[in-house]
């Protein structure tokens, strides 16, 4: 019973596609793809709409007021005020603008905001778009949000676009280097780039109890951490997110867009974060499989997206909690700690294979993991506790 | 291969490669060629080569098209001008192309048909660069380390 209500959107697609069986091949399989994408768009549409108002409620309620609460019962129908209203909304173009790369930026991010959700597994048998390496495609294709950055900062043809574009790129480039790099000793560990091989790696249970989820290994919550700070980095979000600091410059590259193509931007960003949050649950949080083994019985997909709603409050949590950081900060942080904790996360890797991959190893990984982290927090510590400040541009 | 989405595909990379040098603004160029890499991308992924094709988007995508609009950027005050036909570069592109051709249809490899090799996985890359080429992928490594504290030293703020 419960074998078939895990299998049961397979099963539904096998049911589709059997109605086409007297067709030619290249066309069963790409009615196949047309399915996969529409499921991926529709559940992840569905999930942005949900999250926008819930994100909204949840900060609300955390900042001592109520949210939105007019449209539909608690507001819940927001999303689709929203929707409309962004729909109708005049689209301006700016007349100095040019009217291509103005118009071709918020389409390419947000096509690659949703190639990257393909290549992860949602469930059982449920990885939209199987690669052998999955996790290279996700990185790659993220890579082009960059460009698509600096066409919208570009293109605009506004100094505040292209400044806050510049910004946006700097630490979009110095933060995915650690976020790479973090990466990488769950691939080293695995032997695999390959998402489903990743996920079947975390499957036992450790006495039964338990599971080996690679968070709960002393380089993997490192490196988790590193994975998520810099995951916060790449989707822009709070407290990184002076690419739209509205105090400094407007809202950063989207200063010039309006209507449809500015929602278009800020559903890019939302997809973007499910796309990372999606990867770290894949590799480091056991994927879809159970926290328990008595819990097994509940469908694979379910697991998945409450790890991901779970994620998601963090995130909603954390824009509630801290405020903005300054650009020069973030890029010192980017450098002088992220990327040396990753590397660190790689050591402590190799030290936990080699160690057997038991307590032994647990100890010696967390041991680099701690030694490092000591050294390089009393190397940074540079003793100026309440300096005043030093302006290089400004009297 | 499918001869189809071959021929889709070299139609994409060629236009583009076109545009990229026809284009009658700068940036538009750059960006041209940054969908001209995609569309060599994909004619890797056709021949069956994911790694070498995820590899060329990753870091002539990610990183060298936004060096490349970086640089224009940063070094030219005429970015929006239009530039004129350039003759001498027409002619060099010619030149190479045409002995590229020449060159391709005078060898004999042409002749030879390629047997069926099985797909190269990840891992295999891995380990050829691991044992086999270990010293070249240091070499490569150790420029490259270089060139970051060369590049490091350049920008780094002068003591007043």
């Amino acid at each position: 019973m419960s074998k078939s209500i895990d299998q049961v959107f397979l099963n539904a697609k096998q049911w589709l596609l059997s109605w086409l069986a007297g067709l030619p091949t290249w066309m069963v399989q790409m009615v196949s793809s047309l399915i996969n994408i529409f499921t991926l768009l529709a559940v992840f549409l569905t999930l942005f709409a949900l999250m926008s108002v819930l994100e909204r409620k949840i900060l609300g309620r955390m900042q001592n007021r109520y949210g939105p609460n007019r449209v539909g019962p608690f507001g819940l129908f927001q999303p689709i005020a929203d929707g409309i209203k962004m729909l109708v909304k005049e689209d301006i173009v700016p007349a100095r603008a040019d009217k291509i790369v103005h118009f071709l930026a918020p389409v390419l991010i947000a096509a690659v905001a949703i190639l990257t959700l393909g290549v992860i597994p949602y469930g059982r048998n449920m990885t939209p778009f199987t690669i052998d390496g999955g996790i290279l495609f996700f990185f790659a294709v993220g890579s082009a949000t960059e460009l698509a950055v600096f066409m919208a900062g570009w293109g605009s043809n506004n100094k505040f676009s292209m400044l806050g574009a510049m910004r946006a790129i700097a630490q979009m480039i110095s933060y995915e280097l650690p976020l790479i790099i973090s990466v990488l000793p769950v691939v080293m560990v695995v032997g695999s780039l390959t998402p489903d091989r990743i996920v079947a790696a975390q499957a036992e249970y450790t006495f039964g109890v338990v599971p080996r989820w690679f968070v709960f290994t002393p380089w993997g919550a490192a490196a988790f951490i590193l994975f998520f700070v810099s995951g916060l980095v790449e989707s822009n979000r709070t407290p990184f997110d002076v690419p739209e600091g509205e105090s400094e410059i407007v809202a950063g590259h989207m200063t010039e867009y309006s209507g449809f193509k500015y929602a278009t931007f800020f559903m890019a960003e939302y997809i973007g974060m499910f796309a990372i949050s999606g990867l770290g649950i894949t590799l480091f949080l056991g994927g879809w499989h159970a926290p328990v083994r008595a819990l097994e019985f509940v469908p694979s997909y379910a697991w998945f997206f409450a790890k991901l709603s779970v994620l998601l409050f963090v995130y909603i949590w954390i824009r509630g909690t801290l405020p903005r950081m300054r650009i020069d900060q973030i890029m010192n942080f980017a450098w002088k700690f992220m990327l040396p904790m990753a590397f660190t996360c790689i050591i402590a890797a190799a030290a936990w294979h080699y160690c057997g991959r038991g307590a032994r190893g647990w100890l010696w990984s967390f041991l680099v993991i701690a030694i490092v982290y000591t050294a390089l927090s009393m190397l940074l510590d540079t003793k100026r506790k309440f300096a005043p400040r030093v302006y290089r541009f400004a009297e | 291969m499918n001869s189809a989405a071959f021929i889709v595909t070299a139609i994409f990379t060629v236009a583009a490669a076109l545009a990229a040098a026809t284009l009658r603004k700068l940036m538009h160029a750059a960006l041209s060629f940054a969908v001209a890499l995609v569309g060599v991308a994909a004619l890797f992924f056709l021949l069956g080569a994911e790694f070498v094709g995820l590899a060329l988007v990753f870091i002539y995508i990610g990183a060298v098209a936004v060096l490349i609009v970086f640089t224009i950027l940063l070094t030219r005050r005429d970015v929006g001008r239009n530039r004129g036909f350039n003759w001498g570069g027409a002619i060099v592109a010619v030149a190479v192309f045409g002995s590229l051709t020449w060159s391709i249809l005078k060898t004999q490899s042409l002749a030879i048909i390629a047997p069926h090799m099985p797909a190269l996985t990840v891992k295999q890359i891995g380990a050829a660069l691991m044992t086999t080429y270990v010293w070249p992928l240091q070499c490569v490594g150790l420029l490259l380390t270089a060139a970051l504290i060369g590049a490091l030293i350049l920008v780094m703020e002068e003591k007043r």
